[in-house]
């Protein structure tokens, strides 16, 4: 397959000023999880079908998808999805990965000719070891801050955040570099598969019914308040983090300052890109459990808190104090996916939807309930989760609500 | 004369064609050609706008789990509901009935106008939000499980009636106490009547509502829509006792006069 050196950023930007001029699409965005927490994988074709169903929730201007547990065969490398303006692009970009990085392997994403996406860039795939000099000098400013926060980590937590901060780096320097280079995906034993179109054309286009993973979230629609261009779609990716996002964030401004005294750079010039971030901060680096993030991005109001049991109460404060700025506002409904869970919530109020079922090992989380019932038509139950009540699928425990209260002691204990 | 469609597959454009084929009208008119039609759509999954703007004593048996703005605008059948609904149910809804039996989504009867809407398990959040009352249109909702938050926000008339009961192992339970509503309970409220079983807690109302006991008329009302519930439903009327009800009023016709000059 051919592909044309586009700019991709300013034809996107044409395409979908055009797209407006000519008339408004209306649409909300679909979102929908599904994960099997016994870890056992399948391909991506269900996923495909649960997100076509909401085509209506979609307008054509972006659609994408997160895969785990797809690449079995370099689970302990690092796997970039890079997506490139032209090949002038990926010589700098290349340039830069084998100057930081052994390259195990690299390939031009596999795609298939499909009507309804055009002009897609290139996209490429590396599975990548750092080289050991690399992350050794990097002195990663903003971990130092963030481990005083935690207990003494042994040799091996060290090393393993020293590569992690490298790596989030790195991805920040590229992404910000204005080269034309965008590294869509960085984490291990995952991939992020967007870009323009319907999810189920992006979906076809990937050939994702090639790939076997145990969690697979998707989104249909674009980046609210942003132009459609293919690395600004949904989902967003950093490390092992994946998060789709329905709804649009008020507090942007705050939360993209909160962020930003960690060393989070947000370039793509979108609202979701920072949830990416707060999670990453929150809980990779400050290891709070997610058991109880809702209390920091989505908590309750203060009467509700003061309405609370001592522990809890305690528990709520402490986390909105601290985390002021980590409040995210406005309405929304995520999914939110790493390798060993996926995470959904609400906003407060519930300004968008949100369905969750569970059959037997699966979970699914959705915008609407009808795609839950296209793949599994007799799931055990179904519930509409509340604003800020969080819905947690955890590898290898087959529960959806967590053991909120052993997570309080864990964390006043840890305070 | 009972009709059915396989909706397996279809997008809604096309099962809304449908059905509009078989009770006779074209695109343009919402006249009726026929009466008493029967329509049974099996395998539905998630297409939007079934019975939108339909009039006349038709009925709609729907299996499969309805997409959003069922219902919207009806004026007039009834549509029944062998499953879960989704979102936005009873929209701007005219005349009718929907009975649902399951749960429904989010913004259950927005902007409802007249009607019926009988829901056997809970609603999502903001049930009846923006309800309206018209000379002799009085639109209500009865929920048989819990609410959710913002239950009757902004109402400007109808009844909403909320049953608190408890189906084993599905019901999941929004606050606490013997009442299944959510917080901000009719906040924005300036017409209309909520009926609650259980003891609703003060810290769950919104600031525009206040307690009130059903006397007269409220008890008929109350034996009305219950006697449906449990009929629709097959429910143990005798569970359900009308002295268990408080009424939840709004506390002025007019909460945002002084934000507004006229």
């Amino acid at each position: 397959m051919e592909f044309g050196s586009i700019r991709l950023r300013q034809e996107s930007n044409r395409y979908s000023q055009e797209y407006f001029s000519r008339y408004r699409i209306p649409s909300g965005c679909a979102i929908f999880g599904m994960m099997d927490q016994s870890g056992g994988r399948f391909n991506g074709s269900q996923v495909i079908d649960g997100i076509a169903l909401m085509h209506e929730r979609s307008n054509g201007l972006g659609g994408g998808f997160a895969g785990y547990g797809i690449y079995p065969q370099y689970k302990d490398d690092w796997a970039f999805h890079i997506i490139y303006d032209g090949p002038e692009a990926r010589c700098l970009t290349e340039e830069k990965l084998s100057s930081n990085f052994r390259i195990l392997f690299s390939e031009e994403i596999p795609t298939r000719e499909v009507k309804g996406i055009e002009n897609p860039p290139m996209i490429y795939r590396y599975f990548l070891k750092p080289a050991d000099f690399a992350y050794s000098i990097t002195s990663g400013r903003h971990s130092i801050k963030a481990n005083t926060y935690q207990k003494i980590l042994n040799d091996n937590e060290r090393f393993k955040i020293m590569e992690e901060d490298f790596i989030v780096s790195f991805v920040m320097e590229v992404n910000s570099g204005h080269n034309g280079s965008y590294i869509i995906s960085s984490g291990k034993n995952m991939g992020i598969f967007k870009g323009v179109g319907f999810p189920e054309d992006i979906g076809n286009f990937f050939k994702l019914e090639t790939y076997r993973g145990h969690l697979w979230i998707s989104h249909g629609r674009f980046p609210t308040n942003t132009i459609g261009w293919w690395g600004g779609s949904h989902p967003f990716g950093l490390l092992n983090w994946s998060v789709v996002h329905n709804g649009e964030i008020s507090s942007y401004g705050t939360n993209r300052r909160f962020v930003s005294g960690f060393g989070y750079k947000c370039v793509l010039s979108t609202d979701t890109e920072v949830i990416t971030y707060l999670f990453d901060l929150i809980v990779r680096k400050q290891n709070i459990d997610p058991g109880i993030l809702h209390l920091i991005l989505s908590p309750p109001l203060w009467d509700e808190i003061e309405r609370m049991s001592e522990d809890e109460m305690k528990l709520a404060k402490i986390l909105r104090i601290l985390y002021g700025g980590a409040l995210i506002n406005g309405p929304f409904s995520i999914i939110t996916a790493t390798n060993e869970y996926m995470y959904a919530l609400n906003d407060r109020c519930k300004l968008r939807p949100l369905v969750a079922a569970k059959k037997s090992d699966f979970l699914f989380i959705s915008s609407e309930e009808a795609p839950i019932k296209l793949i599994c038509p007799h799931p055990d139950i179904v519930w509409h989760p509340g604003g800020g009540e969080p819905v947690i699928g955890r590898l290898n425990k087959n529960s959806a609500i967590d053991h909120k209260e052993k997570i309080v002691e864990d964390i006043l204990n840890r305070m | 004369m009972k009709e059915l469609i396989d909706s397996k597959g279809l997008g809604y454009r096309e099962l809304n064609g449908h059905i509009r084929k078989i009770l006779g009208l074209s695109s343009s008119d919402s006249g009726n050609r026929y009466a008493g039609m029967e329509i049974l759509l099996k395998n539905v999954c998630g297409q939007r706008y079934i019975g939108c703007g339909l009039k006349g004593d038709h009925k709609i048996s729907i299996e499969g789990v309805p997409g959003n703005d069922l219902a919207a605008f009806m004026d007039g059948p009834i549509i029944e509901v062998f499953e879960n609904g989704q979102d936005g149910i009873g929209n701007t809804m005219n005349s009718g009935k929907v009975i649902i039996h399951g749960d429904t989504g989010d913004i259950v009867g927005y902007s409802m106008r007249g009607g019926e809407i009988y829901i056997e398990g809970s609603a999502g959040f903001r049930c009846g939000i923006h309800m309206k009352a018209y000379k002799k249109k009085t639109p209500v909702i009865i929920i048989g499980g819990s609410a959710g938050d913002y239950l009757g926000e902004y109402m400007a008339g109808g009844i909403i009636i909320l049953l608190s009961l408890r189906r084993k192992g599905v019901d999941k339970v929004f606050g606490t106490g013997t009442n299944r509503a959510g917080y901000h309970i009719g906040s924005g409220m300036h017409g209309g009547t909520i009926y609650i079983r259980g003891k609703v807690e003060e810290y769950k109302l919104g600031r525009d509502v206040i307690i009130d006991e059903p006397k007269g008329s409220d008890i008929d009302i109350l034996y009305e829509y219950i006697g449906n519930y449990c009929n629709f439903f097959s429910a143990d009327a005798s569970s359900i006792k009308v002295e268990d009800f408080i009424k939840l009023i709004p506390f002025s016709h007019r909460p945002y006069k002084k934000l507004y000059t006229y």
